[in-house]
């Protein structure tokens, strides 16, 4: 093949949503000291650009292939990921802008970074190679540390985001550590390349270092989806956080790194399964029972949605764990249900909080059922849907991922798992007897009535999440037609 | 669309519908749910229409249509004559419980009402579920609403009651999940109830020894916690005492027949080798519930645990009867269920009447109370002989049925479970002597209203029926026998049948027939 480095208009077309969020967020930063007055104006113009993205992520999918000399690929599974982070950028922005307004912080900035952080993600997305995925990570990352720390005369934001920014730069390193020794291995980062090259025997092939490398990755991803042991950083960062940004961190990057995560961990290393399949298997264990007994005994709810957004991730580990098919599949669905029935319950929060987030202690939600009887049963639907019940995504999202493991043969892991899970509706279980089974507080009398960007969200949310559990077949056979990396 | 899955949505379609109802209009969605429930109790009768003059012996009113492709989840429900019982029962005592919280729930009313609809639907739906899943989520969604009506409309100790019946049941659910997940796979991608038991007896989903055991296990203690079987029952004193009494009356009527039921219906046919392997560990477990429960019953200051421990007691029977493996146990073992529904449920029922009165559950507040109501005297007086075992009322048969049953396995067993009978009839008439003769305590100054209009009539279909189900069995059992005829088959105690593993593809039950024959 004659060397092209030409571009083709494909490719850009493959790569519009983030050319599109770039520019928007881009813009954003210019017009802002313009616009000191209208700041209104600033999150229509991030829906917008939120909803082109989304559109043209959608459109890509019909002309699926890789661009930019192999670098990035536009497929079912990075189609998936793309629409479910921008969508968690719509979601994320419809609840912020109340509460910017209240805590009087709203700027462009918020926007801008919010729009790189999905550019960031939609990278990690498509990425096919691993310099891609490093970049798409750290543009993710640093503008989801300036997040953290939006409000910058709160302590707990500034807490949150340096912590936050050195235990992720720390986490990073090994990822690129990583990165340089299957390069040095290997000769190439490109993720088919490293698989051809640990399927070909012969005296070349080193899987002692291929191996090094991808512990050393394995850490690095482990961090970003804060699965154990390397999950201590996420329950102060989300209880710092602003609660927005809380919501936007417990979903999209999430999701993209889980996205990277197994896209690496299926194509480039799948060769040597038998080789990282012990450690998955023990870092899933670990991270659900690390998250669940932990949030047993929360009482701020931010921090005990983020113990329980630990155990989430440990969920989606046991179907990495199960290494096939319908494990990506289930993966995928499950990372959708949790992002909607996980948005849904930070957007209740957000609302809920007040001013200077005072009320976000689970006490605090005594009466809520009665005083609001709306946003109490949405709550409760994502509550439930957390749980697990049936009806509802998460609990279609478990069996999924338990099936996976089973089919398998993880029947421990699915056992200890599904063990787990009973013991996580004590704590979820908790909100509703606060919110239905007690009389109303000070914090639930002086609750002022839904906003109309959080009503959309819970709505949206909520609506989402019972789809997915009456209908999954929706989401779950385009999971399925998307699951297979390897081409 | 049969009328099946009309009595199945129809609860549904009135939850949502009492949700629309202005929280105010508290009259209005009282009347609406009493018509909603007494309508769907009236077309659920037309379930009976197929048994009325023959006995089908197979399923009725079958619907089978796709809801997820992949994976294959069918929507798939259709009765028989044990389920079209238990379905009767679920929809008559619904809106029994609407006029008994007629008055008696006070705040929260739309909301209470909604959750008992839904409650309707998942009870109704979890009988006549024939897919492994579409059963697992109905038996999920029955628990919620109880979950609520438990922790919100409750007394002192409810959220604590509530909690631990929530998490109870759910630790017991998800070992089910896992084995039904299993048991998809083993059967190559299918959760149809009738193509798994059809599978798992003529030896194409090849199970070895100790699978079939663990997966028998993960299955019984899901419905052992339900029913609840001791000493996995101590959720149940607290459920009922706590709750209000619609949701005892639901609770012990109904919802402890899902465990029963799902012993009889899933753990017996799927997994027979397994059965008759622990049938002796479990039987023993049966007998100490239903002594146990005895005992304790008879030393509870509080009416409401003193019936709770009953109940513990009289599923002994049932689970006793399931693990005898014989006919007579098995027929006695589902008119016991629906026997129990009928007298416990209306025992909880006059204990609320007693509560509404004054005000408390303990034994020692009353004294004396046949003097100024003789009519509730009366109507309690009936439902505790049955509750007893008295012949010419229903209890007898169901316990008569049981005892024979095991009596033709082990009779030690018979002797055992007898004592429980004995041991029934002095609790429960130590309670009425000492509730209903007797001087009233000497703080008691005004008397104790008798039974109004509207308590005869949630009280007069109950009595009814326990005299009907102790005298005219013949209108209940043929169905029954029918079916429980069928899922015998393959375990039955008396034909010494020792169903062997043997290589995939061979017919196990023939190979097993055929050296019964031999025999």
């Amino acid at each position: 093949m004659p060397a092209s480095f030409v571009p083709s208009a494909s490719d850009y077309l493959r790569i519009l949503p983030e050319i599109i969020m770039t520019v928007a967020g881009t813009l954003i930063m210019l017009i802002g000291p313009v616009l000191e007055k209208k700041k209104s104006g600033f999150s229509i113009l991030t829906l917008g650009a939120f909803v082109a993205a989304l559109a043209s992520a959608a459109a890509a999918n019909n002309n699926p292939g890789v661009s930019f000399s192999n670098m990035l690929i536009v497929d079912g599974f990075a189609t998936f990921f793309r629409v479910l982070v921008i969508g968690v950028g719509i979601l994320t922005v419809l609840s912020s802008s109340q509460y910017l307004r209240r805590e009087h912080a709203e700027a462009g900035e918020y926007y801008a970074l919010l729009l790189f952080s999905v550019t960031g993600q939609c990278v990690m997305a498509t990425a096919n190679e691993l310099i891609m995925i490093f970049i798409g990570l750290e543009i993710s990352s640093i503008a989801t540390y300036v997040l953290a720390g939006y409000l910058r005369d709160d302590k707990r934001n500034n807490e949150a985001a340096l912590k936050y920014f050195l235990l992720g730069s720390f986490a990073t390193a090994f990822l690129l550590y990583g990165i340089a020794w299957i390069y040095g291995t290997a000769g190439s980062t490109n993720l088919g390349d490293i698989r051809t090259y640990l399927m070909t025997p012969g005296p070349q092939r080193n899987l002692v270092l291929a191996s090094t490398s991808a512990a050393l990755m394995f850490v690095g991803f482990a961090f970003k989806v804060s699965a154990a042991p390397f999950q201590i950083w996420a329950p102060d960062v989300y209880q710092g956080a602003p609660a927005p940004v809380t919501l936007f961190m417990s979903a999209g990057p999430k999701a993209a790194a889980f996205a990277v995560f197994l896209r690496v961990f299926m194509t480039a290393f799948e060769p040597i399964t038998p080789r990282w399949e012990g450690f998955v298997w023990s870092s899933a264990l670990l991270t659900m029972i690390i998250g669940n007994f932990a949030a047993l005994t929360q009482t701020n709810i931010k921090r005990l949605l983020a113990y329980s957004s630990i155990a989430h991730a440990g969920y989606v580990m046991v179907a990495i764990t199960a290494h096939s098919q319908i494990g990506v599949a289930a993966a995928m669905f499950y990372l959708a249900a949790y992002a909607l029935m996980n948005i849904g319950a930070f957007a209740v929060i957000a609302h809920f909080s007040r001013q200077g987030e005072r009320f976000v202690n689970v006490d605090d939600f005594a009466g809520l059922g009665w005083k609001q009887p709306v946003t109490a049963a949405l709550f409760s639907i994502f509550l439930l849907s957390l749980i697990g019940v049936p009806l509802t995504g998460g609990f279609f999202g478990k069996f999924y991922i338990f099936k996976a493991a089973l089919d398998a043969n993880l029947i421990w892991l699915a056992v200890l798992g599904l063990l787990n899970s009973a013991v996580a509706a004590y704590y979820y279980l908790r909100i509703i007897v606060v919110m239905y089974m007690q009389e109303p507080g000070e914090a639930t009398n002086t609750l002022p009535p839904l906003g109309a960007g959080i009503r959309t969200t819970l709505w949206a949310a909520a609506l989402g999440t019972l789809i997915l559990g009456i209908y999954p077949s929706l989401v779950l056979n385009f999971a399925t037609s998307s699951s297979v990396l390897v081409k | 669309m049969t009328l099946l899955d009309v009595v199945i949505f129809l609860p549904l379609v009135a939850f949502l519908m009492v949700l629309f109802f202005p929280k105010e209009s508290t009259g209005g969605i009282r009347r609406f749910s009493l018509i909603a429930t007494t309508a769907i109790f009236l077309l659920s009768l037309g379930l009976i229409g197929p048994y009325w003059f023959s006995n089908p012996g197979k399923w009725v009113f079958e619907t089978n249509v796709p809801w997820i492709t992949s994976p294959a989840i069918r929507y798939h429900v259709a009765i028989d004559g044990i389920s079209l019982w238990l379905v009767l029962l679920s929809t008559l005592l619904t809106p029994i419980c609407v006029l008994v919280s007629w008055r008696y729930i006070q705040k929260r009313v739309k909301e209470f009402f909604a959750f008992l609809l839904l409650l309707e639907f998942g009870l109704v739906g979890v009988f006549c579920a024939l897919d492994f899943f579409l059963f697992y989520v109905f038996w999920e969604v029955a628990l919620v609403p109880m979950y609520f009506l438990i922790g919100v409309w409750g007394h002192e100790r409810r959220i604590y009651a509530a909690v631990k019946f929530f998490l109870y049941t759910m630790a017991g659910s998800v070992l089910m999940l896992a084995a039904i997940i299993y048991l998809y796979t083993q059967a190559g991608g299918t959760f149809d109830y009738v193509r798994i038991v059809a599978g798992l007896q003529n030896g194409s989903i090849p199970l070895s020894k100790g699978e079939e055991l663990v997966l028998f296990l993960a299955f019984f203690i899901a419905f052992a916690i339900k029913v609840p079987l001791f000493p996995l029952h101590t959720w149940l004193p607290d459920a009922h005492v706590e709750a209000p009494t619609a949701g005892s009356v639901m609770l012990a009527s109904v919802m402890l027949k899902m465990g029963t039921y799902g012993l009889l219906r899933y753990c017996v046919p799927m997994f027979p080798n397994a059965a008759r392997t622990c049938a002796g560990w479990i039987a023993t477990l049966a007998i100490i519930g239903i002594i146990y429960g005895a005992l304790v019953a008879m030393v509870q200051p509080n009416m409401k645990k003193l019936v709770a421990y009953s109940s513990v007691s009289h599923l002994g029977f049932v689970v006793l009867g399931i693990f005898s493996f014989t006919q007579q146990g098995f027929d006695g073992a589902v008119y016991q269920m629906l026997n129990h529904g009928v007298s416990t449920g209306a025992l909880f029922i006059l204990v609320g009447f007693l509560y509404e009165r004054r005000h408390s559950l303990e034994i020692a507040a009353y004294g004396g109370v046949a003097t100024p109501a003789p009519k509730l005297s009366t109507v309690f007086m009936i439902t505790m002989l049955a509750s007893i075992g008295l012949p010419m009322l229903n209890n007898f048969v169901g316990e008569y049925l049981v005892l024979q049953g095991t009596a033709l396995v082990n009779f030690r067993w018979t002797v055992f479970a007898a004592i429980g009978v004995i041991l029934s009839a002095c609790y429960m008439l130590w309670l009425y002597q000492r509730v209903f003769f007797g001087r009233a305590p000497d703080d008691v100054s005004h008397p104790m209203a008798d039974l109004d209009l509207r308590e005869y009539a949630i009280m007069l279909p109950l009595i009814v029926l326990m005299v009907w189900m102790g005298t005219f069995t013949q209108s209940f059992l043929p169905p029954i026998s029918a079916s429980t005829n069928v899922i015998l088959g393959p375990v039955d105690a008396r034909r010494d049948v020792h169903v062997q593993h043997v290589a995939p593809g061979r017919p196990v039950i023939a190979q097993a027939k055929e050296r019964a024959d031999a025999r």
